[in-house]
């Protein structure tokens, strides 16, 4: 690969140039006006990843920016792959709304996990990860011209689905609760007020969406914050699309608790999963939708006229590391658990590195995403100009000054809430000891 | 007792409980029915020798399953995400390898986007370029999904039929053609785009030059875009050419070129597919693809790299696997055509593709099925075959537009690119119905 080539190109994503209409342009091809984007993309290209991602991919960079371990997978499921590849059949198309050997593992683990049955071929669909999921649901339930209520901050593909749908996203941010004995914030301190969420649901609107464990801020929404929305799901008559991807990496002292299993919500919630999140294989792209037959039809009519079928040995694999993992639930040697109690460490580690050198860490009681608060840094970027938020200029500067990669939570906050969160850049810590170890060092010497 | 009634009520009817406004958006109306997920679930519940859904039932080719071992146990980037757009060292190799078949310098990080399957590639396509209102030309008969996918996306399907011009004697694909007037009469000023699948599925017609042609000067003349499905592109037979309509002049900046890895190394079950065009139009599907879905997997993508890599550096040989698998199934298609017509049914020899239709008109059966009454003569048919006869194909109509499928209902589709042992199952099972009329 061509680091000089993918260099130039993240240069041009960088600064916003088209260099390759102005290439094409000169070469005198013709370019009609009617091969334009169709409406329902109208302003969707742009994408914090795409804009990251090419850059911190530079060897040299210690990146926490996007979210994937640099950590292998247990041995046991990627030994489930090389089976699984090896059986001529299960090289072959699958069950399209999801191969049955996978939906079987997850209607007994969720079931175990709910407390009930849950159909394998009515109440689950296996997507393209978790983002494959929400936007089945988008599409299968969300109208032209309805709300959707969006918790800020939230994973950024949010709005542009439900952008996308037509719809219009509705957001109300999450809040920093006041009078804090300590100085150290957790992600539990971060809170809805109940009167502006009651406020944002109208007769339009269609969904919310929550995200528990929440990416960024690692927020695991409490019984009574649930029960709160739940209770707003019901009196507006309103679906649920609860993204859970994140629902295994949960530090102690708290609990996951889904939306679905409060009363009055399994017939409207749609729970979101991802084998990626949970085996440490974001590179698979599996995910599954959970909800009630006469929701779950609507995102499969959408998957089979969408990309039909997941991939066969990868669902194979999947479903052999559920089993695995099913006999072992409740015990330390279960991966669901052992990996919670790994990432805590790494946590616990993060948040002491950032302290060290005087910044205000987010604890985040689930997920591996940690938000900091950089303003004690006092790091002038007046010379970076006005066009971007501070984080957005902060991040670019930290990754070429300091060769740190981080993301600017920003990225996950509508327009009106950016002064809110423009101090804050969000770090991924499900990463190797030795890139930790390259943070700290990075971090330790800042004002060097 | 009164309240026990009252919570069964609400058990049953819990569903009518949630949104006095409809649950599902207006996009999926009229989208549901898939013929696959029916007839797969059939072949499924039966015990069938299958020749009805198009997937290989021998390996891939042994060199693209090590490919795919070698990146599963490969390092940890192997199992994390990839660049969005397509792993580099496919996306790399596919420009290589297309740039030299199209005629055509493809970048491969503006020109290409890496699908999960073709099917995800048309997806993209048309959520890309389709609004309400636009007509989409389809010509007939047609791979099911476009025209749930037109609809899917606003617009207008507007259909043309491949017809055959010869009648009474041995037909093969090639004699199935489009009408010059009348494919020009279905382009407008909202004809957004057409679709053409070459080599065809269900029919197998491989299209000439000269037929592209047509297609690609009505494209200039209408500045409409060509999506062009060509997943079974290295399966000729008798020597037939694929052309690529992207390489004639004046097409390369307005085609989508859509390629399958399923098809290619007969591996459909992983899923990996492009599109390929001029950057222009391939960002506009970026576009929905990071809206949609993002990444492919990973390994899948490096294990296809692989085998293109190698398919480059063998390109024309006899180790090439795009040569030897037309040959194996050259083989495939004879034995099957010849069975077909031993017992009476009329097949359309296929000059391309992994299927092949064969009329059915001249079989009379009584399908004494009350469960399939008042569905289509082929579904009905299709059905019989599969629960009586432990044979599975599907039923052709059901690759044609609802005003036109009443035409074709006596054609059933066969797909042969099965073992040898699969082919002579089938065949036993017509012989002897055959014998047994």
């Amino acid at each position: 690969m061509n680091l000089t080539h993918r260099s130039i190109r993240s240069v041009c994503h960088f600064i916003n140039i088209n260099c390759l209409r102005n290439f094409s342009s000169s070469k005198g091809i013709m370019t009609s006006s009617r091969h334009t984007n169709s409406k329902r993309i109208e302003g969707l290209d742009k994408n914090v990843w795409v804009a990251f991602t090419s850059v911190a991919a530079d060897p040299t960079i210690v990146n926490l920016g996007q979210g994937f371990p640099d950590i292998p997978p247990p041995a046991y499921v990627k030994e489930g792959l090389a089976n699984a590849a090896a059986v001529d059949k299960l090289n072959q198309y699958t069950r399209g709304f999801g191969h049955p050997a996978l939906v079987k593992a997850l209607s007994q683990v969720y079931g175990k996990v709910y407390g009930q049955q849950i159909d394998p071929f009515k109440e689950i669909l296996v997507t393209v990860g978790g983002y494959g999921s929400l936007f089945s649901a988008m599409q299968g339930l969300v109208e032209v011209g309805d709300e959707v209520i969006i918790i800020e901050p939230f994973f950024d593909c949010y709005v542009p689905m439900v952008r996308m749908a037509g719809a219009k996203p509705i957001l109300i941010p999450l809040r920093v609760k006041c009078n804090k004995k300590t100085n150290i914030v957790s992600s539990a301190d971060w809170v809805l007020d109940p009167a502006e969420l009651a406020s944002k649901f109208t007769s339009k609107t269609k969904a919310i969406i929550i995200n528990t464990p929440n990416n960024p801020i690692g927020k695991i929404f409490t019984r009574d914050e649930l029960q709160m929305i739940a209770d707003l799901c019901i009196k507006h008559d309103t679906l649920c699309i609860s993204d859970e991807v994140y629902e295994w990496l949960i530090y102690k002292g708290h609990q996951h608790i889904k939306i679905a299993t409060l009363p009055g919500m399994w017939d409207r919630t749609i729970t979101i999963s991802s084998a990626g999140k949970t085996f440490s294989v974001t590179g698979w792209k599996l995910g599954w939708s959970i909800g009630p037959e006469h929701l779950i039809k609507h995102l499969q009519t959408v998957m089979q006229n969408t990309l039909y079928t997941c991939p066969t040995p990868l669902q194979e694999a999947v479903a052999q590391g559920l089993l695995r993992d099913y006999e072992l639930m409740g015990q330390p040697d279960c991966y669901f658990s052992s990996l919670a109690v790994e990432l805590e460490g790494k946590r616990d580690r993060m948040a002491a590195i950032l302290q060290d050198v005087g910044m205000s860490p987010i604890i985040p009681e689930g997920g591996y995403f940690m938000c900091v608060d950089v303003t004690s840094l006092n790091q002038d970027l007046s010379h970076m100009g006005d066009d971007e938020p501070y984080d957005y200029k902060f991040v670019k500067w930290m990754i070429k000054e300091k060769k740190l990669a981080a993301i600017p939570v920003t990225a996950f906050c509508g327009d009106a809430s950016k002064k809110q969160f423009e101090k804050y850049i969000r770090l991924c810590f499900i990463k190797k000891d030795s890139t930790l170890d390259a943070a700290e060092a990075i971090l330790k010497n800042w004002n060097s | 007792n009164f309240s026990c009634y009252v919570n069964q009520y609400l058990k049953i009817h819990s569903s009518s409980l949630i949104m006095s406004r409809q649950l599902h958006a207006r996009r999926i109306e009229g989208v549901d029915k898939n013929i696959w997920v029916e007839f797969t679930q059939l072949a499924a519940d039966y015990q069938v020798v299958n020749l009805g859904q198009g997937f290989p039932d021998f390996s891939p080719p042994s060199y693209i399953q090590e490919a795919f071992c070698k990146a599963v146990n490969g390092g940890c980037s192997m199992h994390q995400y990839t660049r969005a757009f397509g792993h580099p060292p496919l996306v790399t190799i596919l420009a290589k390898f297309f740039s030299k078949v199209v005629g055509h310098d493809i970048d491969a990080f503006e020109d290409i986007l890496v699908t999960v399957g073709a099917y995800q590639a048309l997806f993209c396509t048309f959520q890309a370029l389709v609004n309400e209102g636009d007509e989409v030309i389809i010509i007939e008969p047609f791979f099911d999904c476009y025209q749930p996918m037109v609809k899917m996306a606003g617009g207008k399907a507007v259909y043309v039929p491949l017809r055959p011009v010869s009648r009474g004697k041995a037909l093969t694909s090639a004699d199935w053609v489009l009408s010059s007037e009348e494919l020009a009469s279905k382009f407008n000023s909202r004809t957004k785009a057409i679709v053409i699948n070459t080599p065809n599925n269900p029919l197998g017609k491989v299209y000439k030059r000269e037929e592209l042609q047509l297609i690609a000067d009505l494209c200039i003349k209408h500045d409409v875009v060509c999506i062009s499905d060509e997943v079974y592109e290295w399966l000729t037979y008798d020597g037939a050419k694929h052309v690529k309509i992207a390489s004639l002049p004046g097409m390369w900046e307005r085609t989508v070129t859509i390629g399958s890895g399923g098809k290619t190394f007969s591996a459909t079950g992983w899923k990996v597919g492009w599109a390929i065009g001029a950057g222009h139009i391939l960002k506009h599907l970026k576009t929905v693809h990071q809206n949609s879905v993002y990444h492919c997997a990973t390994a899948a993508q490096e294990a296809v790299a692989v085998g293109f890599q190698r398919e480059y550096e063998h390109f024309g040989t006899p180790e090439s696997y795009f040569l030897q698998l037309p040959e194996r199934l050259q083989h495939k298609r004879e034995k099957l055509a010849a069975c077909l017509e031993s017992v009476g049914l009329q097949p359309v020899l296929p000059e391309g593709g992994y299927f092949m239709i064969a009329d059915i008109s001249s079989v009379k059966v009584d399908l004494n099925d009350p469960s399939t009454q008042g569905e289509p003569y082929d579904y009905r048919f299709v059905k019989w075959l599969i629960k009586e006869k432990g044979l599975a194909t599907i039923p052709v109509s059901a690759f044609y537009s609802p005003e036109h499928s009443k035409d074709f209902e006596n054609y059933i589709r066969f797909c042969f690119v099965k073992e040898d042992s699969t082919l002579s199952s089938a065949e036993a099972i017509l012989r002897n119905w055959s014998n047994g009329k």
